[in-house]
């Protein structure tokens, strides 16, 4: 089956892939606060920002201009918020959303590349966030891969029995039968829900999912976390002061 | 010395109404390997459901001495190891190590024997170099491996295993017939792969319409129902050069 190209990205073997998940979500959140906080200098900022995530991209071994396009995918939303600032006369604001979105998109974009989900759901735990929360994600993220395996099932079912994919979604009941098939994937879906249910009762499970590592901050994580702080910090005041 | 298992009068129906289960009586004793076997839709699935207590029908089972309650629903899944017919329906942890571990962290293992344990589980299944992979990321013969691990991890006294050597390749169902043949644990089989039931198990239960429609020597069952899958010469002659659908 193909995997996600982000969770492909995350099994480098780069010195950020090697940072423990709480380091990196510290410096995010960092520079999220620092992004939103930010109003004059808001371009100086989020263009530092942006060279700093795409020279740290490429020392991970990522490919920058896919990693790039992918931190796009938010623009179009923005694109509805900022337009509706345009046309109110606030061409400024409008950038500034622009700016602010595609830089945090392009930020998480960056952890999530050099952080295999798992380890990444782990580390937000660690720092207090919702235990519940971050099962619903685990499992999410775990069964996306059998559903999307279902779906491949499918496409190729449909396809051996009614030639290449592109003439069968092509004709006029196409609608009709993408529904169906989405029906399906649903049930099957929900099937597996049940199955999954019944096998973590057979193996005990009394509603909290036990966690086998305990993992180690080492002071290389801790250096990290701060340094990458302390430069946004840096950044952020610098680039308001230039504006002034 | 009383069964492992006992069950006697179990009946069961599906939430529609369709009844699944039409008296079922059944006894494993210490040690003994035995094959469920039957057409698809028979019940034999539904019946094991029940001797973990995943499905509740009417009628009386007994595991280990335990009658089949609320209560001992703990003792009971301690005592019974599942492995299901889906792996992907097994493994749900991030790694492979961590699946394997969960039974045992549910037990109240602690942490660094839980791993411990989890590793010579996956030594066992021949399967120790996969201990840091992600569980989807795996072929289909490497999941039902780690499902078995997994299970076997429990140290269970009850091994259920449900078509086993689904999407496992000959060298892998032979290595699998191996491994079980060396466990301890009395075991049932539910299979349509008379071959390796048959290398496993001296008795089989045969399953049709949700009854045991017979129980005895695997060999006798499977000529009773004309189960084994030989290709006589005659079906070959009266095959060659037809079509499937005239």
């Amino acid at each position: 089956m193909h995997h996600v190209v982000l969770d492909r990205w995350s099994r480098g073997s780069s010195c950020f892939h090697h940072r423990d998940p709480r380091a990196k979500i510290v410096a995010l959140l960092a520079l999220l606060v620092a992004l939103a906080t930010a109003s004059r200098g808001i371009v100086l900022l989020g263009g530092a920002l942006a060279f700093l995530l795409l020279v740290s991209l490429r020392w991970a071994r990522i490919p920058v201009g896919a990693a790039s396009a992918r931190a796009a995918l938010v623009l179009p939303f923005t694109a509805v918020f900022a337009g509706l600032s345009w046309m109110a006369g606030d061409p400024t604001r409008a950038l500034f959303l622009g700016v602010k979105s595609y830089v945090s998109a392009l930020a998480v974009v960056w952890l999530v590349s050099t952080t295999p989900l798992p380890m990444l759901l782990r580390g937000f735990g660690r720092l207090g966030a919702p235990r519940f929360l971050l099962e619903v994600g685990q499992f999410l993220y775990r069964y996306l891969f059998v559903i999307s395996e279902e779906g491949q099932h499918m496409r190729n079912a449909a396809a051996a029995r009614g030639g290449p994919v592109r003439q069968w979604i092509n004709r006029r009941n196409r609608f009709r039968a993408a529904a169906g098939a989405l029906a399906v994937l649903f049930a099957r879906s929900y099937l597996r829900a049940e199955e999954i249910h019944r096998a973590m009762l057979a193996r005990g499970f009394q509603g909290t999912l036990p966690v086998l590592e305990a993992g180690q901050f080492r002071v290389g994580d801790a250096l990290f976390a701060v340094a990458a702080v302390v430069l946004i910090v840096t950044l952020r005041i610098a680039s308001q002061g230039m504006v002034e | 010395m009383s069964p492992l298992i006992e069950v006697s009068g179990l009946h069961y129906r599906y939430d529609d109404g369709v009844p699944a289960l039409n008296g079922i009586d059944f006894r494993l004793e210490r040690g003994e390997t035995v094959a469920l076997l039957g057409p698809n839709g028979s019940g034999k699935t539904t019946f094991v459901l029940h001797l973990n207590g995943l499905l509740n029908g009417e009628g009386s089972i007994t595991v280990c001495g335990l009658p089949l309650e609320k209560k001992n629903l703990p003792a009971v899944r301690r005592k019974v190891g599942l492995v299901f017919q889906e792996s992907d329906s097994q493994l749900f942890m991030p790694t492979v190590l961590e699946d394997v571990a969960f039974g045992l962290l549910n037990l109240g293992m602690d942490a660094p024997a839980a791993e411990a344990r989890a590793r010579e589980a996956l030594q066992m299944t021949g399967i120790a170099g996969l201990a840091g992979r992600a569980p989807y990321h795996l072929s289909a013969g490497e999941k039902k491996r780690v499902a078995i691990a997994g299970i076997l991890a429990m140290e269970p006294e009850i091994l259920i295993l449900d078509e086993p050597t689904t999407y496992l390749d000959p060298p892998g169902q032979r290595s699998l017939a191996a491994l079980l043949a060396e466990l301890p644990q009395a075991k049932i089989l539910v299979t349509h792969d008379i071959p390796f039931a048959a290398a496993l198990a001296s008795r089989a239960v045969f399953f049709e319409q949700g009854k045991v429609a017979a129980d005895g020597p695997i060999h006798e069952i499977v000529e009773q129902f004309g189960w084994e899958f030989v290709v006589r010469a005659e079906t070959r002659r009266k095959t060659r050069g037809q079509h499937l659908i005239p």
